[in-house]
Parts: structure tokens; C-alpha cells; sequence
């Protein structure tokens, strides 16, 4: 789950971490009010959405005046910001951050997320902050600093330490680097937090550190112990079809194919994705209905791949496991007949209780496509779509 | 032959009097496993009766393994507790544990695989199918039925995309010597690497299945240990060629992040590696059976 910068921002000040001061507004009249609050000279006017590459996509604009804030506060308010992030579609701009402008002497990276190859929550720094971390990571990536924390310990003053001496800050910045760096970690322990992005985190006019822009994800599975930040979710920010998948408890990613899929299990739901690729055709959607699948999930998962107008066929393939064929195919039967479906239905059942879902199917009269295997699915699913 | 489980391991089940540990003690039962004993804080002391066997429970795993000589245990207790019940199962000495659970949250499976470093447990999962040693013993979720004892090792990060390898190489007349699913999480106990070099010790694994998928690195290394230290033929599949960058695909571990995780860059080195890579899911029985000169 992600949040907002200003959310992100609210966060890590609470575990005092130094952040240049703002407030988040949703209209022009707050917007000014906002920025004579700040009473200073120069102010930042960020849009916030979850998506990054803000700034070359318009969503990050410099005012020098109250007047400055109000013409930018207006345009940015309901614009439709574009980034390489959000996709050629873009997201509406509904809240914008109003900010002081410090003057910059230095800015760095830092950041902490999983590091899988050690599983460990690895702290990364970098000299050069303020561009994006992947590029440097595949061109230079010798300039990225990494300190691993043991989950027993948490991170040592000595860890954060020999960053700072690896930035070569100067002796006071280091100082400040090591308890904004410590505290942090704990931030990132305390929330369950699976993503922390400080770029940058910059040495101002007066030399003081301050997280000039802050990132934060949450780890899903861990939402349960983490009430108040799971509040912080912007539905706004979300595909509407993803979180009514969230709802019924499936995993569903919107696609921009038109062979609709349902499919029990992740690896076998990509699986077959990529078959009907393979056979020239694209999944409109990835859909994983779980374990615990049951005919009022199935009729759920109908009804998401249903409500994307560009679905010309459907591929339901379960392999039973935990998950019973004769109870999916009964999903199957009433999802069928509650949607009054008029397009192709392609199913392929195998694994536990199949014969009895089988029959069930056959026994419905149901004008439904049989297959025996995932290859037979695909190639009459991409047929049939025509 | 086989690999981590066969009729001699004795299981015990955590979580056995819930909804998920009966229902899948009892198919362990029927399918021959050697489940010895189960645990419930709070419920020590009682049985539970599965498939005609009366079941001790016991409050706690070390009481279980004292009283039972288990050696392996499985977890079936929801994700909150899993990741304390897999560390008892560690303090308590099991060789194995088979942790079945789903969304266990990353930094308490960070936690405990701190907590196995230095002692003899083997992990493995979480949010996994298990461990299966065809006709032997059965250690998870999965259908019994769709194995059968035989040649080829499988290992895998998806459930049911294991449950295709295996049925393909069932039909094939090929059978497994055991199957592992290694689950589809970001951190897990048991690597990809761990398992190829057991399939290669093996003397009943003949061939090995690997079957990866889009997101971290565990399929490079992978590949790297099949080039140097791999001598039986390996038949891969990665999942995930069609799925977009930047989005999660269900699993926890499933996403391509920072232009790294991509689906071809592990097919391009599993094809370095010498590895037989199907260019779709339901070619994975026909390019073993290839693989093994048949």
C-alpha cells in the first residue's frame, strides 16, 4: 500500500526525522492561506499523487509570491498530470503540498527496502540525490552505498556511521545523517513499512538535513497490525476493479488485452497469461481467486472481468488443489446465469473433484467451451474472441 | 530415493485443530503420511480424530516432539502467529518445517530467518504447497492424487503451476521423486540453489523441473548453480512473460521492480545454463520427457 508524500512526510516527522515544513491542501483558498502560514519568501507547490516523476510531468512548480502560489495552486488543482509512472492516462491531481523552497547545497539519496538476495532490510545511500535511484543502480553502481540491517539489533550507529563517512559529509552533516538515518530505520521497523525513499535528503542553506521529499509503502500482509496507516489508503489513488477485487478477497491487475481470465493460484494465473500471448492474443486482466475460492467469489471475479468492456472471451482454468472443482463450477453456473453471459466461455477444470465439476457443466446446457488441457483453453480462448 | 521427506518422517501439525490443519492432517493421513501428533496452546492433552486415528495434541511443539520422536513439522496457523509458531518449531529441533501459511508479514519472515541461522531446521515456505514424496509421504496442500513415484524432481515458487508440472509429468509416465514448492514470498527458507543441489545429490532424481517466476533474483542463481554444479538435464519454465512492469501479480514476490525481475532476463539465463526452457506451461511434460532422451 502506498501513501502520499505528505502522508509519508506526516509519518517520519512523528519519529523526528527533520522535514521541511508544508502543508497539504485541496483548494486554492487553502493553498494561500497555506503559504502566508509558511511566511516565506519562496514556496514549493507539489502535486500528490502515488506516482513519481512528479516534476518533469508538471507536478512540481517554484513560486515566488503568495500571488505565484494561487495561479499554480489553480492550474495544478484538477489537472490530469501525466508521469512515466501513472501511464498515458494520468491521474487528477486533487491535493497539492505547499511548501517552503530551501536553497540546496548538497543533495543525497537514502532509502531502505528488502534486500531479497539477503533477506534483510537494506539501507541504501547514495551521493547523488534528487535523480532516480534504478538509473544509477544499472550505470553506476559503485556509487550505491548499502548497509544490510540484522533484524535482532536493528540498524547500529556504526552501520549509519560508515555511510556518512562513505558520503564524506562533512563532520557535523555526518552527525545529523546518522540519527536521521537511525531514525528511520526505526520508522521503517515501527510501520511495517516495505518502501522508505528519502531524494533528496538535502543539506540546506545553513547546512542542516532535511527530507526535502519522502516515499512510503507499506507491506499489504502486515496491514493487519497497522490500523492507523491502513486509514491512510486514497481510495482515489486505486483502480476502482482492483479494489473491488481487494473486497471479495481476489488479486486482480487490470490488462489491457481482451481474453478476460480466472484462474485459482498466481503462478498459474501468469501461466496462463502468457499462453494466450503466446498464441497471439493478450489477457485483459490478471485474476488469481485464491484458495478459498466459493461460488459467491466466482460470481465476483465474473462480474470484474465483465465490467471491462474490452473482454470478447472468457478463459476460467483451475487446477483444484484446496480449491474444489464441482464448487467452482457451480460458481461458475450462477455467475453464468446471474450476468446473462453472451460471450464465449472457455473452461478447463483439473485436480480435485473434477468429474463432478465436469458433469455439473455438462449437465447445465450452458453453451460453455470445454478443454482437457491449458493448451486446448488457449488456443480455442484466442479462437474464440475473434 | 528421495529428498527431505519420505515413510520414515514423523509429522507433527501446527495448527491441527483448526479449520485448514484438520482438513489437511486428515488428507495427510488417508495419503499415508506419518502424522504423529498436532499442537493447540490450550488444547494439550486432548485428541483430535482424523481418518480413524486419534490424534494426541499438545500445548506446545517441544512437549510434541518429546512425546512423538517427530522430526518434521507443518504450519497451518494464520499469519499473524506463523512466523512465532515456525521459530518454536526451530527452538524445538525439527529438521524440517513446512510452513504453509499466506501473507506472513515480510519483516516477521526477515525475523525468522535470522532466528535459523546456526541451527539445524530447514524452512521452507512460507505461503507454499509443500513437500511431497510420491507414494511416502505427503507435507502440505496439495492433491495426492496427481502424483506418482518416479524420476523427476520438482521445484517451484507457484502451487497450482506445480500442480500443472507434476500432472504433465505424471501423464508422461515419468513420475517425481519429490516436489517442492518453495512458495511465492520474497523471503523464504529454502532457495531454489538449496533444493537443485539435493535433486543433483539424489540418486532417485534423474531430471529436475524448475519452475521460476517474474520478480527477485532467486532464478539467476538458479542458473548459475545449474551451469557449475549441475550434471542432470533441467527443464525451466519462468511465469510472468506477459505481466507489466511495476505491477504485483499476486504473489508478494511476483512484481518487476526497477527494470530487474523481468521474465526474460531469467529465460535468457536459464538458457545460458544449459537449461531446457518451455516456451509455454503445458509443454513443461513433453520437455522432460526430451530431456531425459525419451
Amino acid at each position: 500500500m502506498n501513501v502520499h508524500e505528505y502522508q509519508a512526510k506526516e509519518i517520519l516527522s512523528r519519529y523526528g526525522v527533520p522535514i521541511l515544513g508544508g502543508e497539504a491542501v485541496s483548494s486554492v483558498e487553502d493553498a494561500v492561506e497555506a503559504a502566508k502560514r509558511l511566511n516565506v519568501e519562496k514556496f514549493v507547490v507539489k502535486a500528490q499523487i502515488y506516482a513519481g516523476g512528479r516534476g518533469k510531468g508538471g507536478g512540481v512548480k517554484l513560486a515566488h509570491s503568495i500571488k505565484e502560489v494561487e495561479e499554480i495552486a489553480a492550474n495544478m488543482l484538477g489537472m490530469n498530470l501525466v508521469t512515466h509512472q501513472t501511464g498515458p492516462e494520468g491521474r487528477r491531481v486533487d491535493k497539492i503540498l505547499i511548501t517552503e523552497a530551501a536553497d540546496i547545497q548538497r543533495e543525497l539519496y537514502l532509502g531502505l527496502t528488502l534486500d531479497r538476495a539477503a533477506s534483510r532490510i537494506g539501507v541504501i545511500a547514495c551521493a547523488e540525490g534528487g535523480v532516480e535511484i534504478e538509473k544509477i543502480a544499472e550505470e553506476n553502481p559503485d556509487a550505491i552505498i548499502e548497509e544490510l540491517i540484522d533484524p535482532v539489533a536493528g540498524l547500529m550507529p556504526f552501520q549509519a556511521n560508515r555511510i556518512a563517512y562513505a558520503l564524506e559529509l562533512p563532520p557535523e552533516q555526518a552527525r545529523q545523517f546518522v540519527n536521521i538515518a537511525l531514525k528511520i530505520a526505526t520508522a521503517f521497523i515501527a510501520t511495517d513499512a516495505s518502501l522508505i525513499e528519502i531524494n533528496p535528503l538535502a543539506a540546506v542553506n545553513n547546512g542542516e538535513l532535511l527530507a526535502l521529499d519522502a516515499k512510503m509503502s507499506f507491506d499489504d500482509n502486515a496491514l493487519f497490525r497497522q490500523k492507523e496507516i491502513a486509514e491512510m489508503r486514497d481510495p482515489a489513488e486505486e483502480d476502482p476493479r482492483e479494489l473491488e477485487a481487494k473486497r471479495h478477497e481476489l488479486s486482480y491487475v487490470s490488462l489491457d488485452g481482451n481474453i478476460g481470465c480466472m484462474v485459482n493460484g498466481a503462478g498459474l494465473a501468469m501461466a496462463t497469461m502468457d499462453i494466450i500471448q503466446h498464441y497471439g492474443a493478450k489477457p485483459a486482466n490478471f485474476l488469481d481467486v485464491g484458495g478459498r475460492a466459493n461460488a459467491e467469489r466466482v460470481a465476483a471475479a465474473f462480474n470484474l472481468i465483465l465490467s471491462d468492456e474490452n473482454v470478447k472471451a472468457i478463459l476460467v482454468n483451475i487446477f483444484g488443489g484446496i480449491v474444489h472443482c464441482d464448487l467452482i463450477a457451480e460458481g461458475i453456473l450462477s455467475a453464468a446465469a446471474q450476468t446473462n453471459l453472451q460471450l464465449p466461455l472457455i473452461v478447463r477444470l483439473e485436480g480435485t473433484n473434477v468429474e463432478e465439476g465436469r458433469a455439473l457443466l455438462e449437465r447445465s446446457g450452458l453453451d460453455i467451451i470445454a478443454a482437457n488441457s491449458l493448451d486446448e483453453a488457449a488456443q480455442k480462448a484466442v479462437a474464440a474472441r475473434a | 530415493m528421495s529428498i527431505l521427506v519420505d515413510r520414515n518422517t514423523r509429522v507433527i501439525v501446527q495448527g491441527v485443530t483448526g479449520a485448514m490443519g484438520s482438513l489437511h492432517a486428515e488428507q495427510m493421513l488417508k495419503y499415508g503420511t506419518q502424522v504423529v501428533g498436532g499442537t493447540r496452546p490450550g488444547l494439550g492433552g486432548t485428541t483430535v480424530s482424523l481418518a480413524g486415528a486419534d490424534l494426541p495434541v499438545f500445548n506446545a511443539v517441544s512437549d510434541a516432539v518429546e512425546a512423538t520422536g517427530a522430526d518434521a513439522s507443518v504450519i497451518y496457523v494464520p499469519a499473524p502467529f506463523a512466523a512465532d509458531a515456525a521459530m518454536e518449531a526451530a527452538e524445538a529441533g525439527l529438521r524440517l518445517i513446512v510452513l504453509i501459511t499466506e501473507g506472513i508479514p515480510i519483516l516477521d519472515m526477515v525475523k525468522v530467518k535470522r532466528y535459523l541461522e546456526g541451527r539445524q531446521s530447514r524452512l521452507v515456505g512460507p505461503n507454499c504447497p509443500g513437500v511431497i514424496t510420491p507414494g511416502q509421504c505427503k507435507i502440505g496442500i496439495m492433491p495426492g492424487y496427481i502424483h506418482s513415484p518416479g524420476r523427476v524432481g520438482v521445484v517451484s515458487r507457484s502451487g497450482t503451476l506445480t500442480y500443472e508440472a507434476v500432472y504433465q509429468t505424471t501423464q508422461a509416465g515419468l513420475g517425481q521423486s519429490t516436489c517442492v514448492g518453495i512458495g511465492g514470498d520474497p523471503v523464504n527458507g529454502t532457495s531454489f540453489v538449496d533444493l537443485l543441489e539435493m535433486f543433483q545429490e539424489d540418486d532417485g532424481t534423474e531430471a529436475v523441473v524448475l519452475i521460476g517466476e517474474i520478480g527477485g533474483s532467486a532464478e539467476e542463481e538458479a542458473a548459475q548453480f545449474v551451469k557449475e554444479h549441475m550434471t542432470k538435464p533441467v527443464v525451466g519454465f519462468i511465469a510472468g512473460a506477459s505481466a507489466p512492469k511495476g505491477k504485483r501479480m499476486g504473489h508478494a514476490g511476483a512484481v518487476i521492480a526497477g527494470g530487474s525481475g523481468a521474465a526474460a532476463d531469467k529465460i535468457k539465463a536459464f538458457k545460458e545454463a544449459g537449461i531446457a526452457v518451455c516456451p509455454t506451461a503445458s509443454t513443461i511434460g513433453a520437455e522432460t520427457v526430451k530431456a531425459l532422451g525419451g
